[in-house]
């Protein structure tokens, strides 16, 4: 537990020291949102219908820039191999660097996600539930995506195969996150979605590290 | 008495076994595909509702079937793969993933040419459409991941590791798509409802798959077969092998 | 029997271009994938006799009587 703790204040160090490349995947989900409102028609019913599913698919992209570099550094510099041999389970060392990289990269994506959802016009209740998927939903998506950096580490071509990778198994994360806010827009209701995402969010944050584990062995030999 | 299980899991003995048995198998696909297309061109009724088109249920549901199936089997040989560490579960589970691909193309091939007659649209948000273009991707994201690595021993586990994840993650997709498509299209289509079938028709169809499922074994063998002799083809037994060939 | 006439076979009754289209593609697709195949499978064989004719001694020893 200690180790993990150490590790773990070892990965937010590296975040505080380049607090730019953590945050750019936030820059990248607002230029994208802003990019989605410019390019439809302003008009508030329309944008009100697309917010949503707009909002999530930039947040869904963005995610997959944070899993991009997950092991990429800690690879080339050798740390890898060190964090290989440590006492620490593998597994743990997985969820402990994807944790820390949650909360530096999309943990400030979740919390400026309301004002975007302004552009939008969302609904006072739709504003409020946004962040919460978001943070069950990009939670997941970055330890499901963690398997997929661990089958890539290395590799050319590596984000490429990276966003085909994921992609497939990304989607039932966005339909629930989507199917939330929209519920919450038009007032049909949200529970079941939001449960179902919970679900989805701690199955992956359980299972999903040891997946990757055997893949940073793999790619390690 | 004891039976090995392992006895074809050495590669001469599999590469001599797939040799024999994957002619016999083409033969018997082509043999069942005939039947089975004179099943359903000659021998089936017309449908009432749908006409003559609902005939592309002969191709369409045998190739989805297989699609499916062939999927659940290279997650099989995966696990085999990673558990058992055999060289010929490897060999069949990078085999049979081309004509997995092939077949969830034509399935949607066929189904947007089915669809189009039917309910006036190329492509419909049906759970079932949905899937399948998914599995699609899967598959080529199988193929792409295969050609990404250079090693073989990881290319192997890595494909077999991502097989296996893709797996569990199908029917929650599934799931999650049937969801989505029932609150966004209530009840405009209905594609669960099928026609209703004559013991004919479905007697085809049934030959039909039969005749896909031969052909997935035939090709999956001699696919094998070839994946075995670029990989060890400087070994003494394929020497031997091929020289016994072309005598 | 269903059809009076080829013509009639191959209208399908107004569904020809569409019944057509689905077994035609499978058909070429499955023979494509075969032909692509077999043109492997020769050229892997043709491959490694030439390799074994152009170093033919064995990596390792064996019998080297008539059978």
């Amino acid at each position: 537990m200690d180790l993990a703790l150490v590790l773990f204040k070892r990965e937010c160090a590296l975040v505080l020291r380049k607090p730019g490349d953590a945050l750019s995947a936030v820059f990248f989900f607002v230029l994208c949102t802003t990019l989605f409102a410019l390019s439809i028609n302003p008009e508030p019913q329309l944008l009100r219908a697309l917010g949503p599913g707009a909002l999530w698919v930039c947040a869904l992209l963005a995610s997959l820039m944070v899993v991009g570099e997950l092991f990429e550094s800690d690879w080339r510099d050798g740390t890898l191999e060190q964090l290989l041999l440590s006492p620490l389970p593998l597994p743990a060392t997985v969820a402990t660097k994807a944790l820390a990289r949650w909360l530096g990269s999309a943990l400030p994506l979740v919390l400026v996600s309301p004002l975007l959802g302004l552009q939008f016009e969302l609904s006072g209740s739709a504003l409020l539930l946004l962040p919460f998927t978001l943070a069950l939903g990009t939670l997941a998506l970055v330890f499901v995506g963690s398997i997929g950096a661990a089958l890539t580490l290395g590799l050319r071509s590596g984000s490429m195969l990276l966003s085909l990778l994921l992609l497939p198994l990304y989607i039932p994360v966005l339909i629930f996150g989507a199917l939330a806010v929209a519920g919450a827009q038009n007032g049909s209701g949200f529970e079941a979605e939001l449960s179902i995402l919970a679900a989805l969010c701690l199955l992956s944050v359980f299972f999903a590290p040891f997946a990757s584990a055997a893949c940073l062995e793999l790619a390690c030999e | 008495m004891k039976i090995n299980w392992f006895y074809f899991s050495s590669p001469p003995r599999f590469y001599a076994l797939a040799g024999r048995l994957s002619p016999l198998f083409f033969a018997l696909a082509l043999l069942l595909a005939t039947l089975g297309l004179y099943l359903g061109f000659f021998v089936a009724p017309t449908d009432f509702q749908q006409g003559e088109g609902y005939r592309i249920i002969f191709v369409h549901v045998p190739v989805s079937w297989m699609s499916m199936f062939i999927y659940l089997v290279i997650a099989f040989w995966s696990a085999m793969a990673l558990v058992m560490k055999t060289r010929i579960s490897m060999v069949m589970a990078q085999a049979l993933v081309p004509t997995g691909a092939l077949f969830t193309f034509l399935s949607l091939w066929t189904g947007a040419l089915w669809g189009k007659p039917m309910w006036g649209a190329w492509w419909v948000w049906d759970a079932r459409l949905t899937s399948e273009l998914i599995l699609l991707f899967l598959y080529l994201a199988l193929m792409a991941l295969r050609a990404a690595i250079d090693d073989e021993r990881r290319a192997d586990r890595a494909c077999a590791l991502f097989a296996l994840v893709g797996v569990v993650n199908v029917p929650v997709i599934y799931f999650s798509v049937k969801w989505w498509n029932t609150l966004h299209q209530g009840a405009s289509v209905s594609l669960t409802r099928a026609p209703s079938m004559a013991s004919t028709m479905l007697a085809g169809m049934l030959v039909m798959a039969l005749a896909a499922w031969a052909y997935t074994i035939a090709t999956s063998l001699k696919r094998a077969r070839t994946l075995l002799l670029e990989r060890e083809g400087d070994s003494e037994w394929a020497r031997r092998q091929l020289a016994g060939d072309a005598r | 029997m269903n059809w009076g006439s080829i013509s009639d076979f191959l209208h399908m009754g107004g569904y020809g271009l569409y019944v057509w289209g689905s077994f035609g593609v499978t058909l070429l697709l499955l023979a494509l994938e075969t032909a692509l195949l077999s043109r492997r499978a020769g050229r892997v064989a043709d491959e490694i006799r030439q390799r074994t004719q152009n170093a033919p001694a064995p990596l390792k020893p064996r019998h080297t009587g008539q059978h």
